[in-house]
This record gives structure tokens, sequence and C-alpha cells, in this order.
């Protein structure tokens, strides 16, 4: 909520002409919402301080503006008002958008000069990674000074607080801080207070042309800059490195590593090798996400009805969105049926298909829910194959990112071993009469086996 | 001419065109009976006579026909119905409702029909056509009943015509008029001794040589009365003794039908002990066997009596079958339903039709012996094997209760072992997703009818599957609670005055104020015995009680703690002696656990700390920076305003802070329960909330164990002002240090005003408190006047909606209804919390 710009050296009045703002004043902003204050900290011959301080209407991020019916884009209970984030970039441009042009009528040699400044901002997000703020500034020649406290100082166990004030001087010409704030200040927030839209693109560029592209860190701050627009991201990138663009669907999963990626490729990749092996024509497929498999499976010549389920409804309704449904040629719509289901409830739309398959979804039970999806699965739908995946937990050793004990995914309720998984299987064998043969996916590692397992499961008789 | 046609018939109007079928059903059927085809001709092109849409029309008329059926629903269908193939349809769709077809025929002469077709003004036929209907119907009339009409009337004149009389009649099976209480006794298999002593243990006594009860009530004998015993003809004999006397009805077995079949010199096979009986029979006379043919004979398949409250069949009945006559429904009721599928004992695999049962009327049937009664869904099997050593139950109407004896021997190896449960016959309370799809509608004590959005149903099916704890546990979901109106008074967004005011213009004299506990919402569930959890509640996993939140989902993801926390619970109740004077085995508590921060860690680390880091450290530096100011410039206004900014960020760490603390061990942990809901045949919801109060503290927080905490409250006369300054002082005195507030409750659990039920609790929350939901600044005035603009309708509705679905939740169960009954109100509950409403509510 505070930038402080201090300028050491000679005549550091001065800088009350670069900002157009005097310095004998305290001057107040209307901003979209709320206030910026302009005002001088200090002010001497060898050192003036100018601040921008953020006045936000907490009550106007909650509620929408007064006498608007679109009610606010934030909690109450909101970081908002007292961290530097779009709001600061935001009132940059609006507060010292002529000095952020490089214009300075009345000294416009001193626009043109490195000066040594320094910039100092107050909670500025950065979710804890200690290593963001020298990426971002440091090859921009900065000095980078953080300062990092407590989440809460009552609880030492909560951890460290994921906002710091950072501190940058070096010796740089005014516009130029004023640009590289202006699109990293944003670029560590990550959320933005307005919408954001393809202009963006422009914006961003036209304020960092000149330094970006040279930027070892550009790729993470351009993907941090938008965030959740993954597909904007990769535009922007290509425009400032003026290479062809890539074509890029816009939900991918939220930073996938390569190996994750990979993964889940080969997962799919065995699930419909064993799907077109089992013979079946039918196929349901229970916790479809987003119908990866589905997709896959409506390619197969040999299936001629695929039923995608999933207990969400949003999740339905992006599938369908990713499969295009509403402009889905008849003959592939009519092989294809969406519906919401759930796996802990009886279900007769499940009988009569030859083959079901539940990847990745068993985890996502609660254990104690699991007898009754047994019920429903192998005694009730009791289809001829079913093919059910998921994750094998002794193989989590080798993802560095997840500390030990912990599971793959928040919402995974347990992860089995190899010998968990095949006791499951075994009980379900006998328990329903299938037999079932075992399959590992992924990069198999000599001692804990591979990332996912399979059990490939066949009615008897 | 009498016309006499079963209630619940499809009938088809069999004539030429211009034999006055329209005006001849419209005359002796309800409009709403009679589906004329030249109306959906109509319906589907606007023209009655465009004989080009004929398909679309009867599809339409046939799928209306079939809904009407479905609905038991007499229905008459208005066309010419001439040709053989057109009667097909009629007589298909009858025999898959399994309701009798009837045809009534107009045979007018041809004279008169073509007088009527010129007559016409602008749809007159070609007199060929009027010539080949006449053809066609001749040809028709003499086959009808080969054709599969049950029932043939063919009007020959006008005067047929216009002196018919339509009688609906019932059908055998319908004894819904007979109200007199019944014994219904399973399947007898020639135990005679046990069969008396049954009768003799229900108040039956011998005059005359026939059993009757002194109060006049009526048995009901659910066949297979002979077979495997020792003693069947002489069971045969009381049978047919009672039930010709009126004392009692029956209806057929499996076996009775075999023994039919021998009788009536038929080849059978001697098996299942049918030789037996043969055996005893040969004995008597011809006479008795033939008099044993033609009771045997007469047997209704079943019966439906009470108002369609209650249906007796052998082998049970399907909802869809109930009151419908025809071989099919026949077969069920002595067979069941099999798979074609044999098991290991060379039994048939039979497919579980109870657990689909959603009927409201209540099912007793036998024909399948397992060692105890058998209740699932409004069905009872009742058949407890007395044969093979078991015993033979009678179900008491309306009482629901089961009276046995004991066998006095085994008669009869069993084939299969009494009490092998079979597990797919066992847990056929699975949830079915049918019942949780879609608009719904759901009925309450407290509230006639409560409509579920299908968006908000979909919403609630996810959190019920991803999230909660097993259904069988669920037999309550707290509701939602509104604040108090918004005070008007200056610097408070709520004040207790408003919530007095509220319960006193509801006529409510006395209130009882409880201090709210900030902590989550826990409901517990506790067993005294691991037998109890699965017996009553239907949950084999180990488990005899649980903690769950207000949305279904297990409180602890570490089973060990909730188990510590249920027996220290358990302990202390035994301790008071609860299980022995409240005559339970298990009880329901409503309760806040505390700390908040147990349940809350996601939030307070994502969101409510964050919020006093960024905003500590921020206003630090402005603050400071505006003070180097000062030197130079004026700037006070603007330096005081941001510190009270500063000010306010602090006291709302200070707020949430109160809430927080570090459970090392379970000692750590507080448990304040407020509502003591309900155990074995009682929901306390109609009883004081001080009765509650002092209950709880009695038999849990009694001191003895620290995790369990007392509710501090204060009981206030909504009429006296002394009263109300007292209640108001005593919520600034909880409030002023951050406490959360309280909860004003009407004195009664339940509260009505006339027929207008009340908000059973309105919360009023304290200043201090709120920045935790309005933010740190709310209280600045010019943020203050815009949060006073809230409405809480939508709020207030909610929680009424909800607070009769979690009663009635609770009263199922207490009153032993099947799962899917007590499920759908909680699935309500749920469904209603994913209604888009303020959250800071």
């Amino acid at each position: 909520m505070l930038l402080t710009i201090t300028y050491q050296g000679e005549h550091t009045q001065e800088l009350g002409y670069l900002l157009y703002k005097h310095p004998d004043k305290i001057q107040t902003f209307e901003l979209s919402y709320g206030k910026a204050h302009v005002f001088y900290p200090e002010v001497s011959e060898q050192k003036t301080m100018a601040a921008l301080l953020l006045d936000l209407n907490a009550i106007e991020l909650a509620r929408g503006k007064a006498g608007s019916k679109e009610g606010g884009l934030f909690d109450y209970v909101n970081d908002r008002p007292y961290v530097s984030s779009s709001f600061m970039s935001n009132a940059l441009t609006r507060v010292f958008g002529t000095a952020m042009s490089g214009r300075c009528d009345e000294r416009p040699e001193l626009a043109e000069k490195k000066l040594h400044l320094t910039a100092c901002i107050s909670a500025l997000y950065d979710g804890g990674n200690p290593s963001l703020a020298e990426e971002c500034f440091a090859p921009l020649g900065y000095e980078v000074h953080t300062e990092r406290n407590l989440l809460d100082p009552m609880f030492p166990e909560w951890g460290e607080s994921p906002y710091i004030n950072l501190t940058i001087s070096g010796e740089v010409r005014l516009s130029d801080l004023l640009n590289h704030l202006y699109v990293l200040i944003p670029a560590f927030d990550r959320q933005k207070h307005y919408y954001v839209s393809e202009d963006e693109i422009d914006k961003l560029l036209s304020h960092s042309e000149s330094w970006l592209a040279d930027h070892p860190a550009k790729e993470k701050i351009i993907h941090r800059y938008f965030y959740q627009r993954k597909s904007y991201a990769h535009k922007a990138i290509d425009r400032l490195l003026e290479t062809e663009p890539l074509s890029v669907t816009e939900s991918e999963e939220s930073e996938p590593t390569e190996q994750k990626k990979s993964l889940n490729q080969q997962r799919l990749e065995a699930v419909k090798q064993a799907v077109l092996e089992s013979g079946a024509s039918s196929v349901i497929d229970l916790g479809c996400g987003e119908c990866r498999l589905t997709s896959m499976l409506l390619d197969e010549k040999q299936i001629q009805k695929v039923t995608a389920c999933d207990v969400s409804v949003r999740e339905l309704e992006k599938a369908m969105q990713r499969l295009h449904y509403d402009r889905m040629p008849a003959y592939r719509k009519q092989k294809l049926t969406l519906m919401q289901a759930s796996l802990t409830y009886k279900d007769h739309r499940f009988s009569g298909y030859d083959c079901a398959c539940v990847i990745e979804v068993i985890e996502h039970l609660e254990p104690l829910r699991i007898p009754a999806f047994e019920r429903i699965l192998f005694e009730f739908a009791a289809p001829r194959t079913v093919i059910l995946t998921t994750p094998n937990r002794e193989y989590n050793c080798n993802y560095e990112f997840l500390p030990a004990e912990q599971l793959r995914h928040e919402d995974h309720r347990f992860e089995w071993t190899r010998n968990e998984f095949q006791t499951w299987t075994d009980h379900i064998c006998n328990a329903f009469g299938y037999t079932c043969e075992l399959q590992e996916i992924g990069e198999i590692d000599p001692q804990y086996g591979a990332p996912t397992q399979m059990g490939v499961f066949t009615k008897c008789g | 001419m009498r016309i006499e046609i079963p209630e619940l018939s499809l009938i088809a109007m069999i004539g030429s065109t211009s034999s006055g079928k329209t005006s001849f059903a419209n005359r002796y059927f309800k409009p709403t009976e009679v589906l004329s085809s030249d109306f959906f001709r109509a319906m589907v092109s606007d023209d009655e006579n465009n004989l080009d849409c004929s398909q679309d029309a009867f599809d339409l008329l046939y799928h209306a026909a079939e809904i009407r059926l479905t609905n038991g629903k007499l229905t008459v269908i208005d066309a010419t119905n001439l040709q053989q193939s057109a009667r097909k349809k009629v007589l298909d769709l009858a025999k898959k409702q399994n309701v009798h077809a009837a045809a009534v025929v107009l045979n007018l002469p041809e004279s008169i029909l073509l007088e009527r077709n010129q007559a016409r003004e602008n749809r007159g036929y070609p007199e060929r056509v009027i010539k080949k209907h006449c053809q066609d119907l001749k040809r028709s009339i003499r086959n009808l009943k080969r054709e599969g009409f049950r029932f043939v009337y063919v009007l020959n004149s006008l005067d047929d015509i216009d002196h018919a009389e339509i009688i609906r009649t019932k059908l055998w099976n319908d004894r819904k008029d007979m109200h007199d209480p019944v014994d219904v006794i399973g399947d007898i298999h020639g135990c005679y001794d046990e069969l008396v002593m049954l009768l003799e243990k229900l108040g039956y006594q011998e005059i005359d040589g026939i059993y009757q009860h002194p109060a006049g009530r009526k048995a009901a004998f659910l066949g297979d009365f002979c077979d495997r015993g020792d003693q069947n003809v002489n069971v045969l004999k009381l049978v047919m003794k009672m039930v010709r006397s009126g004392n009692a009805l029956a209806v057929p077995g499996n076996h009775d039908m075999k023994l039919l079949k021998y009788l009536r010199g038929k080849q059978v096979q001697l098996t299942h002990g049918l030789d037996k009986t043969i055996a005893e029979l040969s004995q008597e006379s011809e006479d008795f066997r033939a008099e044993v043919a033609g009771f045997l004979d007469k047997l209704i398949s079943h019966y439906v009596l009470d108002d369609g409250k209650l249906v007796i069949a052998h082998a049970g009945l399907r909802e869809e079958y109930i009151g419908r006559g025809s071989g099919k429904v026949r077969d069920f009721c002595l067979y069941g339903e099999t798979t074609g599928e044999m098991d290991e004992y060379g039994l048939p695999v039979r497919l579980n039709w109870a657990a689909d049962y959603r009927g409201r009327a209540v099912v007793v049937y036998g024909h399948i012996s397992q060692k105890e009664v058998q209740a699932v869904n409004h069905t009872y099997c009742i058949d407890t094997g007395c044969v093979f050593g078991g015993k033979l139950t009678a179900f008491r109407w309306p009482e629901k209760e089961c009276i046995s004896v004991d066998a006095l021997k085994e008669y009869y190896a069993p084939v299969r072992p009494l009490d092998e449960k079979k597990e797919a016959e066992s847990m056929g309370d699975l949830l079915t997703i049918g019942e949780y799809q879609g608009k719904l509608y759901l009925h309450t004590d407290l509230i006639p009818g409560i409509q579920i959005q299908e968006n908000h149903a979909a919403a609630a099916l996810e959190i019920m599957s991803r999230f909660a704890a097993d259904p069988h546990w669920l037999i309550y979901l707290p509701p939602t609670m509104s604040p108090c109106r918004t005070s008007e008074l200056q610097d408070y967004l709520e004040h207790p005055l408003e919530a007095f005011e509220y319960y006193h213009k509801k006529g409510v004299e006395y209130v009882i104020c409880e201090k709210k506990h900030m902590g989550s919402r826990a409901v517990m569930i506790l067993c005294h015995t691991l037998a109890t959890a699965e017996n009553r509640f239907g949950v084999k996993d180990g488990t005899r009680g649980i903690i769950y939140t207000r949305t279904g989902r297990r409180f602890f993801d570490q089973p060990e703690i909730e188990k510590i926390l249920l027996d220290r619970l358990d302990a202390v109740l035994t301790r008071n002696h609860f299980w022995e004077e409240f005559n339970t085995d298990w009880i329901c508590l409503d309760a806040e656990l505390m700390p908040w921060s147990e349940k809350a860690q996601v939030l307070l680390k994502n969101q409510y700390a964050p919020v006093s880091a960024a905003g500590s450290q921020s206003l630090a530096m402005a603050v400071e920076a505006l003070q180097k100011t000062a030197d130079r410039i004026q700037n006070s206004e603007l330096l005081e305003r941001y510190q009270k900014k500063q000010q306010d960020i602090a006291n709302y760490a200070k707020a949430y802070r109160e809430y927080c603390w570090t459970v090392h061990s379970p000692d750590d942990f507080r448990i304040a329960p407020f509502h003591l809901l309900a155990c074995e045949d009682q929901v306390f919801s109609e009883q004081s909330h001080i009765w509650h109060m002092e209950n709880i503290r009695n038999y849990i927080a009694d001191g003895s164990d620290l995790v369990f905490m007392e509710t501090p409250y204060l009981v206030v006369n909504t009429q006296e002002k002394d009263s109300i300054q007292k209640g108001v002082a005593w919520w600034e005195d909880l409030t002023g240090t951050g406490g959360e507030g309280m909860v004003i409750k009407p004195e009664y659990f339940t509260a009505k005003r006339q027929s207008e039920l009340l908000q059973p609790a309105v919360k009023c929350r304290g200043r201090e408190y709120l920045r935790m939901i309005y933010g740190a600044e709310y209280l600045s005035p010019e943020y203050l006047s815009r949060l006073k603009q809230r409405s809480l309708n939508r709020k207030r509705s909610l929680a009424l909606k909800e607070f009769a679905l979690g009663i009635e939740a609770l009263h199922r169960f207490v009153k032993h209804a099947p799962l899917y009954q007590i499920h759908e109100c909680v699935f309500g509950v749920l469904a209603f919390e994913s209604e888009p409403v303020d959250p800071r509510l």
C-alpha cells in the first residue's frame, strides 16, 4: 500500500520536478477503488523521499461501488487494502504517468540521467518464495533487500508471512524504475483487481519492451503477471521474443511439470489400450473430470458408446466446453452421454456397459465409503471389465516437491502402496467374482515401482 | 346395459367413424379419462382430421395413457380400434401395466352411421369408408375375448347406448376398506403346534372350534401352510375355518399352488416336503381334498388393506404391482423375482426388490426364511423359519410389532443355514441416486411442502459424495442461523435489542440467551455399544459413534482423536447413569467444538493471519512516513486516519487470536453441547432450552471431564425492561473483550405463533468479533452505513426450512424410517446450504 522513492545525490529536491508533484504539498488523487495520497516524508539537498500511499475503500472492494448492483471482487476480510498489488501499478500510471513516460519539461536532462534511487514497497506478496525478489530485480541492476516477519508473532508455529517489505536501490533513470515497478509488482502479487483481457498484453509490453526481453526470468515474470491466463502469457512471450506462436490450450492444469503431464498421457494411453484389448464397445468413464479419456475413446472405431460421469456439475460443464459439445458432429455426439453421477449412490444408469473406467478417482473417496462404491460398481453395475488406476504411494519419494508422508493432491484421502492395492483387488475378486491383472504405469523405480498402478478386472464366467 | 369394469383398467372404445364413440366416452367417463385420437391429431398438427400425422398422434396418446396407468388412473382410448393391430397396442399396454383391458363396442346398424355421416358438415367420409368400418367391426367382435380383452361389452342399438350404466368394480385384492387391526402370520409349513401357541399368545381364543380374537383383530396368513412340517392337515383345517368365518385373510404361497396342482391331478415332483402333506391328505376324505382344492383355488394373490397402508403377499410385492391384477403380479406374489441363477445351495438367486422399494405402504411378506425379521424400506419379511427350527412370527398391525414363538423342534433340515447373512440381502439400504436428482419435494411435520431446486440438489450430491460421512450416521444436520435484525444504534451492526424485539413481537415471553462459543459446529452421535452402532444405525465399520461438521463431513481426519473424545463422552454419560435414566443406548448431541483454529487452520493461515500480517507491516510503514512528513507539513488528518487503521488491524488480530490455541493433546479440546437432540424413541425438539441446558450440565458437563463445557446462559423476559437491560448488559460483558456474542432462542426448542414457525434461534455478534467478518475497519462510519443495508429474508427462510428438515430427519430416524427417507432430509439441508446467501450473515 505504500511505495516510497528516495533520491540521493545533489539537489535532490528536483525529484519534485521529475514526479510533477510539489514537495511541500500533500496531494490526493481519486482512483477507481479509493484514493492515492502523495507526499514527501523527507526533503533535503542530499536526500528526498516521495511517498505514494494507497487508501483503498475496503467496503467497495467487498461490495462493489456504492449504488452498483454488481457486488465486490473481494472478501471483506482481505489483504487488498494493505498490500502492494495491481492497485499500486494502477496508481503509478494515474499519479506518476508523465514521469513514467520519461518526460520532464522542466528538467529534461535529469529525466534522461541515471540517478541513485531507492524504492521501498510495503507488503509485497511473494508467497514465501525467498529468491523471487532477487530473481526479478537483481538482473535489472538493483541491490535488493527484503524484510520478512512471522505470519503471526503469537503463533510462531504457523510459520513465516508470505509478504515482504522490499527495498531496491541502484543507479537508474526514474522512468525505468517506475516501469520496472509497474510490471513487477503485479508479477509478485498475481491477483488482479480488474478483468484481464487481451489488451493486457499490449499494456505489459509497452512498459517493458526495452528491458524484459533480456531479463533472464522473463518467462517466469510473464507467467506470473498473467497468472491463470496461460494463453495470454504465451502470446506475450511470443511477441516479446518475436517468435512464431505456439498453439496452446487454455485449460492446462495449473503449473504442470513436464513429468506430470507425460505421466497423465501415459496413463491414458495405457487405459485406452486396456479398454481396446478387453473388446469393449461401450464404456462408462466414472469420474471423467475434463473428459480426456472420454475424448480419446471417442476417436476409436471399436467404441460405439461412451458415457462420461462426474459428480461435479461444474466439471461436466468444463468438459463440455473442452469437447466442443455444442458443435460436435452428430455421429460423434450420439456416441457420447455426459451425466452427473455419484460413486456412492446406487445408479441403474451404470448398468449395461462392457467396460467401466475409474481413473484416478478412488483415492478421492472417503475410505469408509469405499464398501458402498464397491457394491455399486462390482455388484450392481457389474460390467465385464473394470479398469481402475490409482497412485502408488511408495513412488512418492521420487517427487522432490512432495514432503515425506504427504499425498500427491490435497483432495486425496489416501494413496495405496502396491501391497495395499493388491490386497484390495484380491478382496474385490473374491467378493464379486472378478479376476484382476495388475499393471504399472510410468517410469519404474526399481525399488518403489511405478507412479501409477492399474488393475484390469474381468468378470468371471 | 350394465357395463362392469375394474376401477383401474384400460378401456378401448371400438366402433366405426360416426358411431358416437366420443360422445359416449364423454358422457360416461371423466373428460380427463378419455384420450381421443382426434384430440391428439389436433395437438400435433392443429387439425383433428389430419390422418398423415396419425403416427405422431398415437405415439403421444399412448405415452399419456401409460403415464396415467402408472399413476393408477383408469384410461379410455377413444379411437376406432377396428384393426387387430390397433387393439394389440391397447392389450400390450394393459399387460405392461398389469391392468385389465376392457372393450366397449358400439355396433350400430350401418344405416344410422351413413345417415350421420351425411349430416356432418365438413367431415363426411366416402360411403365406402363407413361400409368398410362396419365390416371390420363385424369381423372383430367375436375375436375380442380371444385377443385378450378380459371384459367385452357390445352395444347394438341407440337404446343400449342411451341406457348404458358404467359400474366400476373393485379388484379382488382391494380391501382398503378393512380397518381392523391385523396379525399377519408368516410361513407355517405344517407347524400346527406353534401356530396355536402363537395365536394364543396373540390373544386368540378357540370358540366353537374357530380361533377368533375378542377385540375383533383379524389374522392374515402369508401362505405356505403346508409341507415339511408334521401337521399339515391340521394347519389347513384351522386356516380354512378362520378364513371362512371371516376371522382371517389368507394369500397363497408357492407351496400351496403346487399342492393345488397336485390335487387337480397334475404331475408335480413330490419334493421340498410336499410328500408329507400328500401322505397326510391321503388319510382324509375325497371331499376334504376337494374342499382344500376349492379353498386354495380361490385365494387372491395379495391384499391391499387399511386405506392402502398395508399390503400382504407371500413373496412380497414391488410398488408398481400393488393393487394390480395380472399373471405377472400373481407370479411375483408367489415366487418373488429371481435372476434365473442358482446359488451354492442350489437355491434360486433372488433379486432384492425390497432394497429398491420406495412405496409408502408397508409390505409384509414371507417366503425367504431368515433367523430374524428383515425390515427394510417399509417392508418386513417375517418368515423366521419355524419349520427349520427357527420361530413362527406374527406382525401386528397397526402396532408394527413382531411377536414370535420358538419352534418346538427342527422339523426339516434347512437347505441354507438360517442365520447365514446373504451379503446381497443385507445392506438393502444402499441409497439410490434417482431420489436425489432433479427438483425435490419434501414433506416435514413443521413445514408441509419444501421444494428444492435441481441445481441445489446437484450441488448437494457433489458434497455428499465427496465429503460426507457414511449416510447411516447422518440423522441430522444443523440449520443455518440468521443474525438479529440490523441495529439502528449508531455504532452497532448487531445489538441484542433487535433479537428481544423480534421474539417479543412474535409473542414469545421468555427467551434464553446462550453464550456463542467461537468454535466449529459439531454433531456428535455415540452408541453405548458397538452392537447398537451395527443394529440401530447399520454402521458396520467398527466405529460406535461419530463427530461430524455442519456439512456432514467427519470432523477429525484422525480417527483416534474422534474415538478418544467419544470414549470420554461415554465415560461421563455412564458415570452419570444417563443410559439407564434415558433408557437408551445411543445419543445425538448438537455442540460447539473448540478451538476454532483446529478446524479453521486453512482459513486462518490463508486469510485471517495474512490480512493482519500485511496490514500491520504496511500500516506501520505508512504511519512512520506520515509522521516524518508531519515535521514539515501539517497533515494531522491523514496521520490520524492511518493511525486509526493501525489500531483497527490490531483489534482485528486480537479478535481472531482469541479463538486460536494449539492442541497438544485431547485435553486441549473443549466441547460445549447445547442441544440434546435425540435418543432411542425420543426427539427432544419440544423441550425447553432450560431443560437442555440442565440435562447437559447434569449428565455431560458436570465438571468431571474438563473437555465438556457448560454453556453460560441467561433467561430474559421480553416484556420487562429490567430483564432486557440485564440481557443487553450480559451481551456487552461477553463481547467487550472480543467474545463472539450470543444466541437468542425462544424458551421452547420449537416455537410457533399460531401456524407460523418462528426462528429457532438468532445470533447477535459482538462489535469486535465482527471485524473478523466484515474486515478490520468496518466500524468506520462510511463503511458501517453501507454494511447496514443487508437483507435477512433469504437467510431466515433458509434457517426455517433447514430447521424443519433437520428435526424431521431425527423424527424419522427415531421412528425407524428407511434410510432413504432420513437421507432426503439431511440431503435437503445440504442443498439449501448450497444456495448463494451472503456468507457473512
